[in-house]
């Protein structure tokens, strides 16, 4: 046991650190777009439509590319989902329009629909080619809680629709999750920024930043200036262990690590513990796990309280882990955190007994909570909404991870977005 | 291994496949790689009249059709025949058979449409020891402007007359080569008959043009922003080529004139669609330009284990699909096929739905019991062979027989329906 932490910077070469931090998975040439896109049956009713949250056409988008219809392609996509772009980087693809594609029943592997899908919108992001216009002005004023996925995603079919929006965003930057959340590897050339102007860009949208909902501006000003409410607010408080000692120094929220190292303007200069814990099983838990060991954390270990079944972190997430070094424990749920002022370690109890695992630093990554929020029906934390996303209060709809049937995916958060401006837009009309 | 050795109007070869009269026989040295990689013949890129040499464009010569994966499914050229004096390819030609005696060379030739031209040409070439000629009747671009190549070929009495007068100029075997661009191949096949053809080798190009160019908004390719109809070829003409040997083949009155089938072969299968259908050889052209000669591998290799496969000779193969080749009206209509769907092969994609239903006779189910099923509806089903056709998993859909074979076979001509039937 170690008397002081072994946490430092520079734990790796600074070119070892950008190999390690470089795109996941580069973006297709011409020719494998074109091969790939070769290999779409062009279902009918397809399957992987049909699993995509968002709905997007996806034989008619792979068609598009094979006839070098590349605008008309982003296009398909961007029309269901304005977040097209970024749902190509981090959809877990897996488990969603690939795992449903037909080509794994005739060959045991899918279309790379995520891949193709970033061949399509990429060129038109880079250009920022405007693929929409917006209506006539409505006259309407629409206030959207929280510039996330959801939230970018409402303010963008608002704005198409012709109604004028205020995006009121409590960070610096807006993008939510998208800009503090993601793994870095996931959305690199801050990609967040990028797509978030693109997405502004169709105009009518105002952003104020370092406005938060409870300090900065409250809802029911909000109800009463505002013609209709989005609330896309996601989860902001991180969830506790429970456990004696989780208040030791070393013990960090996963996510407040993470935003930092996507802000960082050098990941090399980011402290990297050298034994590192995390706790958890999701997406949340890989993505720091994984991130320690490309910054140089010599020793991650992952782990869960239940089996590699329960987890939330897709197959390949975790093969993801485990290829890049991570050990992941199943079944092990943490007992108490040791240490005096500074963790040293984490006991755990299984069926088989107690174990500790010692650690440089402690990541807690369980899940987040909704931060609590005056107004609007909650159960189990989260705000309670209708079919159409509409909330307990008149004229507040909600959308992303802070409601109900929210699943923590970006994919599920635009489309909450995308329903609630249609159902706020007929709403308006009927005024 | 089946011997593959072959004899085409008594030109021996170790195999039936020769390469097609084009870019790929137009001097010794292509041909010396040819017989190296082994192929059994060569038809030797057309010679013209002695004279200026031939003039090609500098531009593009070629185009071609692609797949997505730049696979080649079509082909098109401009170029003419033969560029290089006459008598450097006679010497070469001359040197080919005498390194090659076991091969087939034969010489494609082409010439005005008057007599003296081959009465002073042919003996010529006849003197290098070539085993025979074959009468270029068929080249759609260039010199079909200076009254040669199709010019001729659309004509049967021009390809009669010219061939009379090649026959009573050279001594070895002629081969009429007729071209695709006409109505009815049956006109040009009698034709070279009549004038005395020992055989005919079809098809030669398609008249073509393959696409624009998408930025100029000009014909793609083009010299100096000019183009012209090419010669199409390649694995999308085999049908066009295979109908016409058919044709040939299947009419009595042509039936005995031997075949050399040309027309998109490029692997074996292609050549035994060739065979079945009446040719006693093939040529192949496109896909030597596409892959190089050493395609010639799988052609031999692959029609041999073939023959294997199936105990037969060479010679028993050459017409054995032609007397299941017949008229439409001949066809049986009491005869009924359905499409049958293996579940166990589905795999769901479900085009086999969406084309009977939006194209054919909505006869195929998307969804049985709330789940997503593709099933044939019998009574819907017309057996046309559309689901079969599209389904992207082999052997998925098949077609099976449910009327009962001690029916009488009712064809059209006799069908009460058809007011021109015949009547006892």
């Amino acid at each position: 046991m170690a008397d002081q932490p072994d946490i430092r910077s520079r734990r790796l070469e600074q070119d070892e650190i950008a190999a390690n931090f470089s795109d996941l998975h580069p973006p297709l040439s011409r020719s494998e777009a074109l091969i790939e896109a070769d290999r779409c049956y062009f279902c009918f009713d397809a399957p992987c439509t049909e699993a995509c949250p968002t709905g997007i056409d996806i034989p008619v988008f792979i068609q598009k590319i094979r006839s070098n219809n590349i605008r008309g392609s982003a296009r398909t996509i961007l029309s269901d989902n304005i977040m097209g772009g970024m749902c190509a980087r981090v959809c877990p693809t897996e488990v969603l329009c690939e795992e449903a594609c037909v080509r794994n029943t005739h060959e045991e592997k899918p279309v790379e629909i995520g891949l193709l899908q970033r061949y399509a919108t990429d060129p038109v992001i880079d250009a920022r080619m405007q693929l929409f216009s917006r209506a006539e002005p409505t006259g309407k004023r629409v206030a959207v809680v929280g510039g996330g996925p959801a939230g970018l995603s409402c303010a963008h079919r608002l704005a198409a629709l012709g109604h004028d929006v205020v995006i009121f965003d409590r960070d610096e930057k807006i993008g939510g999750l998208n800009e503090y959340g993601i793994a870095a590897y996931k959305t690199v050339d801050d990609f967040a920024q990028t797509e978030a102007e693109y997405i502004l860009a169709i105009g009518g949208i105002e952003v104020r930043n370092n406005c938060a909902l409870g300090t900065d501006v409250s809802l029911t000003e909000l109800q009463s200036d505002y013609d209709a409410v989005f609330l896309g607010i996601g989860l902001g408080r991180s969830n506790d262990l429970g456990v004696d000692g989780e208040d030791k120094d070393g013990v960090v929220n996963a996510t407040d690590y993470i935003a930092e190292l996507r802000q960082a303007g050098d990941l090399g200069e980011l402290p990297v513990g050298r034994t590192v814990v995390v706790i958890g099983g999701g997406m949340t838990a890989i993505d720091i796990a994984v991130q320690s060991r490309r910054l140089g954390a010599e020793h991650v270990h992952m782990v869960y309280r239940r089996g590699p079944e329960n987890m939330s972190a897709s197959t390949f997430e975790q093969a993801l882990a485990q290829t890049s070094g991570v050990t992941i424990h199943h079944r092990a749920p943490p007992k108490r955190i040791l240490g005096d002022e500074y963790v040293t370690g984490v006991e755990f109890e299984t069926d088989d007994g107690k174990f500790v695992l010692y650690a440089d630093v402690v990541f807690k990554a369980i899940g987040q909570h909704l931060n609590g929020i005056e107004g609007p029906a909650t159960e189990n934390g989260r705000i309670v909404i209708d079919g159409w996303h509409r909330t307990s209060l008149d004229k507040v709809w909600a959308g992303g991870d802070c409601v109900i049937d929210g699943d923590d995916l970006t994919v599920t958060a635009v489309q909450h977005g995308k329903l609630a401006a249609i159902d706020i837009d007929r709403h308006l009309g009927e005024q | 291994m089946a011997d593959l050795k072959s004899t085409f109007l008594g030109i021996e070869s170790p195999n039936p496949f020769w390469l097609a009269s084009a870019p790929p026989t137009d001097k010794a040295y292509n041909v010396n790689r040819a017989f190296e990689a082994g192929w059994g013949g060569a038809v030797w890129k057309t010679l013209g009249e002695d004279g200026p040499p031939i003039v090609n464009v500098s531009g593009p010569r070629y185009s071609a059709l692609h797949s997505n994966d730049r696979r080649v499914i079509g082909f098109n050229n401009i170029e003419l025949i033969t560029d290089r004096p006459l008598q450097t390819n006679l010497d070469e030609i001359r040197q080919i058979k005498r390194d090659w005696p076991d091969r087939a060379v034969v010489v494609s030739v082409m010439l005005p449409m008057n007599e003296d031209a081959w009465a002073k040409h042919l003996p010529m070439i006849e003197d290098t020891g070539a085993d025979g000629l074959e009468l270029n009747f068929g080249c759609p671009h260039g010199m079909s402007e200076r009254g040669m190549g199709a010019a001729v070929g659309q004509v049967p009495e021009y390809i009669q007359m010219a061939t009379e007068w090649a026959k009573s100029a050279a001594s070895i075997p002629i081969i009429v080569k007729l071209t695709p661009n006409v109505a009815s191949i049956l006109p040009p096949a009698k034709a070279a008959q009549a004038g005395g053809a020992d055989a005919v080798s079809l098809i030669n190009t398609v008249n073509s043009i393959m696409r624009i160019n998408y930025d100029t908004l000009t014909m793609y390719p083009t010299t100096d922003g000019m183009g012209t109809h090419g010669g199409y070829c390649g694995e999308a003409v085999k049908p066009i080529a295979l109908n016409m040997v058919a044709e040939i083949a299947r009419t009595q009155e042509t039936s005995k004139l031997p075949i050399s089938g040309i027309g998109g072969v490029t692997d074996w299968r292609d050549a035994v669609d060739f065979l079945a259908l009446g040719a006693a050889n093939v040529q192949v052209c496109t896909a030597a330009m596409v892959y190089g000669f050493k395609i010639i591998d799988d052609l031999a290799d692959g029609l041999s284990t073939f023959l294997d496969e199936k105990g037969l000779q060479l010679d028993e193969l050459i017409g054995k699909a032609v007397p299941s080749v017949t008229d439409w009206q001949h066809l049986d209509l009491n005869y009924v096929e359905k499409a049958v769907i293996d579940q166990d092969l589905c795999i769901k994609c479900g085009r086999c739905h969406v084309v009977c239903e939006d194209t054919s006779h909505q006869a195929i189910t998307h969804t049985v019991d709330g789940e997503r099923r593709f099933e044939v509806i019998d009574e819907e089903c017309v057996g046309c062979n559309l689901c079969v056709s599209v389904c992207p998993v082999d052997s998925c859909i098949t077609m099976h027989q449910v009327s009962d074979d001690k029916e009488a076979a009712l064809p059209w001509t006799d069908h009460p329906n058809n007011p021109m039937r015949k009547t006892d």
